[in-house]
Order: structure tokens, then C-alpha cells, then sequence
């Protein structure tokens, strides 16, 4: 299709006088060990500052599972300076919102605001890395909470908990296999002492990074984030002894009975991490594979499962490659009326067989391209999508810098490649298996 | 070059004084079609983002027929102008647009978001122009969405939150259009025939609204209003909805196998154009719309830590739409948490916020008013609301106004007027779940 190409060509040529702006992002490193990436973007007078923690989930001791995340809400509860509460209604008053996240390999802090007031949200992340008062006053409630969360997110949720279970089998040492909210059991027997001690422990600078995407001159950003956080002084941090998973040697398969109605399944294979940004063709071509899978409306899972096989209601499949520990490719369905979660897997390792042994065409990549290439124009109308996306490289032992590397990775995909992976990578040996059997609401089987 | 000059130098001086920051400009005019059109033009990205909204929501389906709108507006994917359902999703994927629809109670839309490149963005609304015009409904896959949307509602119907969200809606509006839920009835009556009908009478040019915000000229919006516009039936506005009447207070439990009780409060609030809107707006941003500094998550999250997430909030709509309360809360606890939910209420109904609290508020909604407006697809949002529902153009220019002649008792007459516990439903499912709840709780509460 010749058109098809014509039209890729004329927005490569956007795409390539949008990035000519090399200098930016700005990134500069703090004695104390900070490193601070300022991104100006000055579109409105509004600007995301994200303090991001280089720890998460995956660097818990056992017994306290969920210890990072639980720490993260008691970042709000209150410092030496700042009452409980206070640091949210401070936010508020000059008009931000604020928040926090939780992730395997992380822990982010996030304020946006109007520009005049990042001076003060800067001392107030600095007041709370190193200030933090953890007392049974605030933490006994707030444990409550998060039971409730869990609640809420898993345990009354299906589909959370067959992903939780698929994780927890995939992962037989590493520690991907624990929840990043942690096990209900963990959470209600957590101390004072243990979000304490987490604290202590990793809350420093050199653990530490800043991002700041917005309408700031990043040489008056470097010099207030010198101001509020160059004092604190570096500690040395623990080491990070991370299990590395063992080899799976055969497939691993698990159930799980709930309330629901509709049979689930998620299948995920190990696959590998990206390392070195310009030495990964594998990792870029999976994320092919994912999209030529599932990347818009007709792409090959819900074409054929959905629309002309009608033996799934929904499909979908996933692919990152981006983390500090071992990746799965994972793919997940919920199968139609007369349909066994069987037949539907059946069908779904077809459709990779059928890469693997025919390939895949010109045009199908093509199309996968343009609308990642595309996405990359998009993604710059969001502060808060840019700055995620600085600090989700950076927590994954990459840079911001890679970004260049990763696109032209993903341009250097070839059709031949995507069917070297299908052909790799899905065999029954790295295989993990997860279904969801309905149970009706009255505890009976469906 | 003289108009690039001076668009410079209004650019630097709009930077040099940010409290005067004003909204975006926006252009309204009538299109040759009779359509509305509004845009914001925005050259920092090369990208557009394109909106048309009509009033085509669920509340215009006939009666038994809930669910209708949002079929009508989803189906349009499944094939148009004779293009199959998978010639058109590879076309659409092959322009690099991202082409999405919504469904809500009085509007349905489509939005288009392209790069403004004239190859890519022309091609992209061709294809918009002609799915908004003439869609096909294929008998095959009216039947098979419809299969897909009941075993959807099947499964959802074991879902807790889904199962409170029905019974309040139902208990909230009664017999009024707003009160309608999907069902396997309601399904049951769509056919063919009914979506070609409804989106025959709904889906016209002077019924829609079209916003643009992005890097394209006045004259290319003009000409890209008209294009999405002039195949479609000139139409005629659908007949008002009426006005919800205010239900009796009620309280209902159903049971359910999950560990959290749902509780949700609800009755009509308030409409968009409402002479109540900004004391309201403003007086549940204090009761429970401002995430966790508010009345509520005050009361129920940080002294009891009976709930991860409580909330309250008004949708304004057409006519009153709905206000509501929130909380999820382990089985146990439900009445507890229901307890406190009301007496809140009460307090602030009676009592109305304290001068300290209205201005902290009022600064958040103040001083964090260009934070809502910092990226195109903000924007968008903005303007496609202000057409849709007819507000005055200069409704951004003038809010902060309106917040600033808000006081106390504007709040509190307000609050007494419109929302009264003899007016207020309240629905609680499941929790029996909770097992062991009294168990593990020893004395450590504090």
C-alpha cells in the first residue's frame, strides 16, 4: 500500500521538527546525591513536580509485604512541622491537587500546581524525606484504610485477584510474586516500627529523584531544589538483594473460584527485560508483537476472538519490557456464552502459531508504527503523562535520555522479527496459566 | 512576519504577568449546516483534537429501551459508507488518528484526535465524517454487540458497586429518564430498525455541537465543522426532558458475598445552567469533592479510617442531575459508616461550612483554575461542554467571579434548599462477606 507509506513519511517529518529541541529535558545531580530532570514546557501556567523514590515493592523483606505502599500513605499523615492532613490542605490552598503512588519498583510523590508555589512544594517534600513522624495515633486508622483498600481493589475483585494469583505463581523467588498492596494477613499485622524503619532506611536523596515538567525556567528550578533539598544529608542505603527467578522449567497453572460470571483466563510467559537501549531487538520486537496483537481496533486477538469467532467478550495483551525486574508477556480473555476458557486459549495460542509460522505483513507493522510513532506527539499535550514518563524510565534503571534510542528501536522492527519472537518466546516451558471458574453469588458453582 | 512579531510579543507578556492569565479565546460560530462550532486555536503541538457531541444521550431512548444511545454510538465502529468493520479500523489506525466515543445521560460524542498535518488530518476526518453519517449497523454485528453488551451486563450484575450504582440511580429519579438502567429487557427491544431510527433522529446537524482545539487555521476549523457536518440530516432538537421530581427517603440493603458494604446516598441535584451551581459547586467541594480534604474523608477516612475512598459530588446535567455520596466499608462496619455519612450531611446542611474552610476552598478552585485548562484535551472538555449545554462564551472568563461572591450563607441556604434528608435514598449492598469481623479487631483502636 503505497499510500500507507506516504503517510507515514509526511508525519515522520513532524515528528522529527518536534523533537529538534534536544536541550530539554535538563538534568543536573545534587552533592548530596539528588538528581533533579526539568522538562520546560510552557504551554500553561501549570507545572507537575514528582518526587520519585527508587524503591517499591519488589525491595520488601518478607512478613511485611506491602510495607512501601503503606509507608506512602503515612507520607501524609504528618511531619516534625506539619500536622496530620496539613500537607494535602497546603496543596490545596494554592490550588494544586496531589497524590501518590506504589509501584513494584517505586514509590512517586506528585503535586500539580501553578508554577509560583514549586519553592514551597519542594520544602515540604524535603520537610517530609526527612521529618516524617510515624506515631499509633495516625498509623493504627490509617492501617484501616489501607485493609480497605485491598478490599476494594482485590479481594472483592475477580479479576484483581486472579492477576494477584498469576503473579504469585509466575514468580516462584523473585519478588514480583508478592501484591504490591501486600497480603491482607502482612497488612494487619503491621508496626509503628516497620514504616519507621522503611523510612529510615530509603527515604534519603541519593534515593531520590526529581522531576518538574512544566511552565519553569529549569536554571531557577536546579537552584530552589538546591535550596530546599541540598542540605539533607546522603546516607548510605541497604543493600538490595533481590532473588533472581529461576529458570521455569514447565508449565505452571492455577484456579481460582469467585463470584463471577463470565470465565476468565490470563496466560503470561517470561520474556526478557530491556537492558541496553541499543541492544534489545527481542524487547522491541514483542512490543511489535503486542500491538500487531492488539494495538487498535482490528488488530488480530479481537478481530478473530471477538468479532468473527465470537468466542471471547473481551481480549487483550500486554507487553512492557520496561522494569528492574523480569518481564511477562501477558495475554488475557473472557470468554462468550458456549465458550470454554479451553477453546478460547486454544484460539489464542493459534493466532501466535500463526505469527511464528507465516509472519506477519508490511502493512500490518506499518500501521502498529504509525500509531506508536503518532502516540509520541500525543503523549506531549499531558504535563503529568510527560513527567510519568521521565520518571517510569528513569525507576527502571533507564534515562530520560533513552527515549530517542527506544523510538528508533521501534522503527528498526522488522516483519521478520516479530515472527522470530512468536516463534520464541510462547512455548509451554515459561508458561503460566491462571482461570477464573465462576462461582454464583450464593458461594455455589456457576 | 508581522503577525508572528506580535503574536511574540503578546506570548511575552502574557509569561511576564501570570495573574493575568486569562482562558483561551474561543470562537463560536454557526457552521453552513446549522451545527455549532466552538475552537480554541493552539499551534504549541502539530495535533488536533476534534469533538462532535449531540443529544443523543440515554435519556432520549424510548423507555424500554435503556442502553440504545450508547449502542447507537458504539456500533458506528462496526462499519459505515460501506467500509467493513475492519477496513475502517485499519483506515482509521492508518491515518496514526486515535477515533473514541462516549455515552452519557444527555449527550453521545465521537472524538477525533489527529496530527495537523493536512494529509493525515483530512484522511482522519473524512473517516470521522462518513462513520457520523452513515453508519451501516450490520445485522451481524448488531447481534453480536448485543450479545456481548448482556453477557457485559450478566457479569456486571455480580459486582457489588455495579448492582448499588442500579438500585441508587432507580431509588434517586424514580420514574424519570435519568433513572433508567440497562437490562436484558431493554436489550431484548433493540434491533436494527431502532438504532437506524434513533440515530436517524439524533444524530443531525442541528443537533451537534463540534469543538476543536489545536494547530489549525479558523478557516480549516470552518472547513472541517462543514465536513463533518454536511452529510448528516438537518434534523430538529429533540423535545426538553422533564424535571425529575425528589424522591422520599429510603434506605434499602441487598445482600451480597462481598467483604465491603457499598453505601451510596443520592437524589436530583442540580442543573447546568443553575442559579444554585457555584454555591453548591462550591459547598461540596468542602463536603466531599475536594479528595481527601473534605468534610467526609475527614470524618470517615482520617479519624475512623472506616473507608479508602469516600466522596460526594454534584453532575449537573440537562435538567437535575445527580448528587451523590459514597463509600465502600467492610460488612461490619456498614452501619457505622452509614452513621457517620449522614450525620455529616446533616452538620454541613444545617450548619454550612466554617469561613476558614469556604476559603480554603474557594482558593483551590481560584488559584487552580489554569491547571484545568493546561493541555488541549483539557480545553476540549471545556469547550464541548459550554456548546453542548449552551452556557455564555465567556463562562471560563467569568467563574472565578462567581466563586468570589459565594459567602457562608449563600452555601448554607443553598445546601438547606436543594438537599434535604427527607429527599435522600440511600442503598447499601453486600458485606456478608466479612467474615471473622469481629475476630481480628482487638483493642486497637485508638
Amino acid at each position: 500500500m503505497p499510500a500507507n507509506h506516504l503517510r507515514t513519511a509526511a508525519f515522520m517529518a513532524v515528528l522529527g521538527l518536534c523533537s529538534s529541541a534536544l536541550a530539554n529535558p535538563y538534568e543536573t545531580t545534587l552533592p548530596n546525591g539528588m538528581e533533579i530532570i526539568v522538562k520546560e514546557d510552557r504551554r500553561a501556567p501549570s507545572v507537575v513536580h514528582m518526587v520519585w523514590y527508587g524503591i517499591g515493592s519488589i525491595d520488601e523483606p518478607e512478613g511485611v509485604s506491602g510495607i512501601a505502599h503503606m509507608l506512602e500513605h503515612m507520607m501524609f499523615k504528618g511531619t516534625e512541622n506539619l500536622a496530620p492532613g496539613e500537607f494535602n490542605r497546603r496543596v490545596a490552598a494554592v490550588g494544586g491537587r496531589d497524590n501518590a503512588f506504589t509501584g513494584r519498583d517505586y514509590t512517586a510523590y506528585f503535586q500539580q500546581i501553578p508554577p509560583d508555589h514549586l519553592g514551597e512544594m519542594m520544602q515540604m517534600e524535603a520537610d517530609r524525606m526527612t521529618n516524617l513522624v510515624i506515631d499509633d495515633e495516625v498509623f493504627l486508622p490509617e492501617r484501616d484504610v489501607v485493609r480497605e483498600e485491598r478490599r476494594l481493589r482485590t479481594d472483592d475483585n475477580p479479576r484483581a485477584r486472579l492477576w494477584e494469583q498469576l503473579m504469585a505463581t509466575a514468580f516462584t523467588a523473585h519478588p514480583y510474586r508478592r501484591p504490591i498492596i501486600g497480603w491482607m494477613e502482612d497488612i494487619a499485622a503491621y508496626r509503628v516500627e516497620d514504616a519507621q524503619r522503611w523510612h529510615e532506611q530509603w527515604y534519603a536523596p541519593n534515593n531520590a529523584r526529581l522531576v518538574i515538567v512544566g511552565d519553569v525556567a529549569h536554571q531557577e528550578v536546579f537552584e530552589l531544589a538546591r535550596t530546599h533539598f541540598g542540605a539533607i544529608e546522603q546516607r548510605p542505603l541497604p543493600d538490595r538483594r533481590i532473588t533472581p527467578e529461576p529458570a521455569q522449567h514447565g508449565l505452571r497453572h492455577v484456579e481460582l473460584h469467585a463470584p463471577a460470571e463470565l470465565p476468565t483466563f490470563a496466560l503470561a510467559w517470561k520474556t526478557p527485560t530491556l537492558s541496553d537501549p541499543n541492544d534489545a531487538r527481542d524487547v522491541y520486537a514483542l512490543q511489535m508483537l503486542a500491538a500487531v496483537l492488539d494495538g487498535y481496533e482490528g488488530a488480530r486477538l479481537p478481530r478473530q476472538l471477538v468479532r468473527e469467532q465470537r468466542m471471547a467478550v473481551s481480549v487483550s495483551a500486554n507487553y512492557s519490557g520496561v522494569a528492574r525486574g523480569p518481564s511477562l508477556f501477558s495475554i488475557s480473555a473472557v470468554a462468550a456464552d458456549g465458550h470454554s476458557v479451553e477453546d478460547v486459549e486454544t484460539a489464542v495460542r493459534t493466532e501466535i502459531t500463526r505469527i511464528a509460522e507465516e509472519g506477519v505483513d508490511e502493512d500490518e507493522l506499518a500501521r502498529v508504527r504509525t500509531q506508536t510513532l503518532a502516540g509520541e506527539i500525543y503523549k506531549r499535550d499531558s504535563l503529568m503523562g510527560q513527567a510519568m514518563e521521565i520518571g517510569f524510565l528513569e525507576a527502571a534503571g533507564l534515562s530520560w535520555r533513552d527515549e530517542e534510542a527506544l523510538l528508533d528501536g521501534i522503527r528498526a522492527v522488522t516483519a521478520k522479527d516479530v515472527q522470530e519472537v512468536a516463534r520464541r518466546y510462547f512455548h509451554d516451558t515459561t508458561l503460566t496459566r491462571a482461570i477464573l471458574r465462576p462461582q454464583s453469588l450464593d458461594g455455589k458453582k456457576g | 512576519m508581522t503577525n508572528a512579531l506580535f503574536r511574540c510579543a503578546t506570548l511575552c507578556t502574557a509569561l511576564l504577568t501570570p495573574a493575568a492569565w486569562a482562558a483561551p479565546e474561543i470562537k463560536h460560530w454557526t457552521a453552513d449546516t446549522e451545527a455549532q462550532v466552538y475552537f480554541v486555536q493552539s499551534d504549541a503541538l502539530p495535533m488536533l483534537d476534534v469533538r462532535i457531541d449531540f443529544a443523543a444521550g440515554e435519556a432520549y431512548a424510548p423507555e424500554d429501551q435503556a442502553g440504545l444511545a450508547s449502542l447507537v454510538q458504539g456500533l458506528i465502529f462496526t462499519g459505515a459508507d460501506g467500509l467493513d468493520e475492519q477496513a475502517l479500523a485499519e483506515a482509521i489506525a492508518d491515518t496514526g488518528a486515535q477515533i473514541n466515543g462516549g455515552t452519557e445521560a444527555d449527550r453521545a460524542w465521537l472524538t477525533v484526535r489527529t496530527l495537523s498535518s493536512a494529509e493525515e488530518r483530512d484522511a482522519a476526518i473524512k473517516l470521522a465524517a462518513r462513520m457520523l453519517a452513515q453508519p451501516d449497523y450490520p445485522e451481524a454485528a448488531v447481534q453480536r454487540e448485543l450479545q456481548r453488551a448482556a453477557a457485559a451486563l450478566r457479569e456486571s450484575l455480580t459486582r457489588p458497586a455495579t448492582l448499588a450504582e442500579r438500585r441508587i440511580v432507580e431509588l434517586s429519579f424514580g420514574d424519570h429518564p435519568y433513572g433508567r438502567n440497562v437490562s436484558f429487557d431493554s436489550l431484548n427491544a433493540v434491533s436494527r430498525e431502532t438504532l437506524v431510527n434513533f440515530h436517524h433522529h439524533h444524530y443531525t446537524a442541528r443537533n451537534a455541537t463540534v469543538s476543536l482545539v489545536g494547530d489549525v487555521s479558523q478557516a480549516e476549523a470552518e472547513r472541517i465543522a462543514n465536513m463533518l457536518t454536511r452529510n448528516l440530516p438537518a434534523g430538529e432538537a429533540p423535545a426538553p426532558l422533564p424535571s425529575p421530581t425528589l424522591p422520599a427517603a429510603h434506605v434499602e440493603r441487598i445482600p451480597h458475598p462481598s467483604s465491603q458494604a457499598h453505601i451510596l446516598a443520592g437524589m436530583p441535584g442540580i442543573e447546568r445552567e443553575d442559579p444554585d451551581y457555584f454555591a453548591l459547586l462550591l459547598g461540596n467541594h468542602i463536603l466531599g469533592g475536594n479528595g481527601l480534604v473534605s468534610r467526609l474523608s475527614n470524618e470517615v477516612r482520617d479519624q475512623r479510617g472506616l473507608a479508602y475512598s469516600v466522596y460526594s459530588y454534584f453532575a449537573p446535567r440537562a435538567v437535575a442531575g445527580p448528587f451523590r455520596i459514597g463509600l465502600q466499608t467492610r460488612g461490619s462496619q456498614a452501619e457505622t459508616a452509614l452513621d457517620v455519612m449522614r450525620d455529616v450531611l446533616a452538620d454541613f446542611i444545617h450548619n454550612g461550612p466554617t469561613e476558614e474552610e469556604l476559603e480554603a476552598a474557594r482558593s483551590n478552585l481560584i488559584n487552580g483554575f489554569g491547571l484545568r485548562l493546561d493541555s488541549n484535551a483539557k480545553i476540549l472538555g471545556y469547550i464541548a461542554m459550554i456548546g453542548f449545554y449552551g452556557l455564555p462564551l465567556d463562562w471560563l472568563d467569568t467563574y472565578t467571579d462567581h466563586l468570589e461572591t459565594i459567602d457562608v450563607a449563600t452555601i448554607r441556604d443553598a445546601f438547606s434548599r436543594r438537599i434535604k434528608l427527607e429527599n435522600l435514598a440511600v442503598v447499601m449492598v453486600g458485606g456478608s462477606g466479612d467474615e471473622g469481623a469481629n475476630a481480628d479487631e482487638g483493642a486497637e483502636k485508638p
